[in-house]
């Protein structure tokens, strides 16, 4: 479709805005047409869902009886009388500070170095490095590895050396679980932005990168800045979207590896708390209101990373 | 010489520099790929090597017991296994045809058109990735049940043509790979969007939906399908051979084969798309 011509409306005597708004929307016809099959599905099936749990963090519903209203008391009784969700809070927050940029800056910079390198050796490096990711329910071996016994990978090698004298209670000791887990889930996290950062670097116009040089680029740094970050925006934005709502809502990984409930709840993050109360406690209109907060505490991070990323830009 | 079949020619790069970028990628190549080894090495242990100490790293006397012993759990189960298999792979295989090329037909809609509601449609979309599954997840259900579409594939496939990634991953891709120009001078040639998508648009792109393909395919393969499907001939393979590991110790070994059996598949779909991926570099020229 044609983009609208401004003269073309203006031709008409004095249109009000609901008639130039279909007028609009009868010049992208076809546009309507592309988006149709996927709106209607993702308003079936994503919109939908999401506005009912809205609505439902406002009340009482234990998935038996109807729905109670219940006004705004599942978020006053979140900040002012469940200490563990304060905990989940905290656990999450220091979770998603490490893991969220790290594993960005992982995706981007392997993704970033691995172009230089011929396509056949990149191609089995990229399968490497990915691999983790693809491997299902293979990262359960780190339980094996970490394993509190001796039996442990990582406890039999320490003890064969003589370097402690009793195995480390990995998995359950409160002081190792968050390190342990975020080692785990930074050993998953080149998974799917860098593949897209990969296939976005394909698409950066090799004639660039040739007249930089003519004009003087001298090393990768330079050319880092000037050429590929600019042309990267768009998968960079994909990129920190990603990572947010990976690392804030990571609990698939978590629960595995360190139980549930943890001691301590030492591996308690919002999510696993939200889990608790929707899975367990059947508390559907409490474990809403908490994806609504963590739903409001994504927004507020992505925010600020793309107000981030675009004081870069200038 | 040696040179020229590691990297490729870039006049900006030191060879200095790029010894080290290769360490650094082989290291963590070497943290990614080792607990994987170990895992696959222990699908090959027999059970006396599985519980030694001090633990081994690879495996002595590699057997194939475990595979066997999962042939033979497999063979004594209530539907024939194949069929399982069967399902998973029709999940998958309609579920990313649907999704890549309903993603992509609207993808193209909000990145080559403006359109009133264009911008936030689109935001929407990046909104709905962080709200939490776990929640939706009963309304999901009685939408479903609304439907009629409890214990169909319907209730799998169809939310899974408008998942939220496709969406936001092809748009990037458009935005970055087709150029206006580029739509304009077909246009003026006379083709219709939809040829116009089809020929132009979506060749162009190649290396995004080669990608999306990988993703899309993967979450599918791993879906158990618990929460809508209930018919015993209808469940899938990741939730078959969950049942299996759901005994605990005692299948160690051949939870190990069960591991390596479900990665075989995405690897393979993974390994053909991603050397397409880095294909069309040679034959770049996106313009």
């Amino acid at each position: 479709m044609r983009p609208v011509i401004a003269t073309s409306a203006a031709s008409i005597p004095e249109p009000n805005w609901a008639q130039r708004l279909w007028k609009e929307i009868k010049a992208n016809k076809a546009a309507y047409f592309f988006l149709a099959p996927y709106a209607i599905l993702f308003f079936l099936f994503t919109v939908l869902p999401v506005l009912i749990a809205i609505g439902l963090s406002f009340t009482h519903y234990n998935m038996l009886q109807p729905p109670k209203w219940i006004g705004y008391q599942n978020y006053l009784r979140l900040f002012l009388s469940d200490d563990v969700f304060l905990i989940a809070v905290k656990n999450t927050f220091v979770f998603a500070i490490i893991t969220g940029p790290l594993s960005y800056f992982a995706c981007f910079v392997f993704a970033w170095l691995i172009n230089d390198l011929q396509p056949r050796i990149r191609a089995v490096l990229t399968l490497m490095l990915y691999a983790p990711s693809i491997s299902g329910s293979m990262f359960m071996i780190w339980t094996v590895m970490f394993s509190g016994d001796a039996y442990g990978y990582i406890n039999g090698t320490l003890l064969k050396f003589g370097i402690i004298d009793e195995p480390i209670q990995f998995l359950t000791d409160p002081q190792w679980m968050m390190p342990v887990v975020i080692i785990v889930v930074l050993w998953m996290s080149l998974g799917t932005s860098f593949l897209a950062f990969i296939a976005g670097l394909q698409g950066v116009d090799s004639e660039l990168y040739e007249a930089a040089a003519v004009d003087g680029v001298r090393n990768r740094w330079q050319e880092l800045v000037f050429i590929t970050l600019p042309q990267m925006k768009g998968y960079l934005m994909f990129g920190a979207i990603m990572s947010i709502t990976n690392s804030f809502a990571a609990a698939a990984q978590i629960i595995p590896l360190v139980g549930f409930p943890s001691t301590d709840y030492a591996g308690h993050t919002i999510v696993t708390h939200l889990i608790d109360y929707g899975n367990v406690r059947f508390e559907m209109g409490y474990a809403s209101a908490i994806a609504v907060i963590l739903f409001v505490a994504m927004v507020g991070t992505q925010r600020l990373v793309q107000r981030l990323l675009n004081s870069l830009d200038s | 010489m040696i040179r020229r079949l590691i990297w490729t020619h870039k006049p900006t790069r030191s060879l200095g520099g790029n010894l080290l970028v290769l360490l650094f990628i082989l290291a963590g190549a070497c943290f990614s790929v080792l607990p994987l080894i170990y895992a696959v090495s222990n699908a090959f242990k027999p059970l006396d090597e599985l519980f030694i100490w001090p633990p081994r790293f690879f495996v002595r006397n590699p057997t194939l017991d475990n595979f066997i012993d999962l042939l033979v759990l497999m063979a004594g189960s209530w539907i024939p296994f194949s069929r399982y298999v069967l399902n998973t792979v029709l999940i998958s295989v309609l579920g990313t045809a649907g999704h890549v090329i309903l993603a992509s037909m609207a993808a193209y809609a909000l990145s080559k058109h403006k359109f009133p509601g264009a911008n936030l449609f689109f935001s929407m979309v990046i909104l709905s990735l962080m709200f939490a599954r776990q929640v939706t997840a009963i309304p999901n259900y009685l939408i479903m049940s609304r439907l009629g579409w409890v214990d169909t594939y319907l209730a799998i496939i169809l939310p899974a043509w408008a998942m939220s990634l496709g969406l936001f991953l092809m748009k990037q891709f458009m935005d970055a790979m087709i150029h206006d120009s580029l739509l304009e001078s077909a246009r003026i040639e006379g083709a219709s969007e939809w040829v116009l998508f089809w020929r132009v648009v979506m060749p162009n792109v190649r290396p995004g939906w080669l990608t999306l393909i990988i993703l899309a395919f993967q979450s599918l393969w791993n879906e158990t399908g618990g929460q809508f499907i209930y018919s015993e001939q209808l469940k899938t393979l990741p939730y078959a051979l969950n049942q299996i590991l759901a005994a605990g110790i005692a299948r160690a070994g051949v939870g190990a084969a069960v591991g390596v059996v479900l990665m075989i598949v995405p690897i393979t779909v993974f390994v053909v798309n991603q050397s397409r991926v880095i294909e069309t570099m040679g034959a770049a020229g996106i313009k």
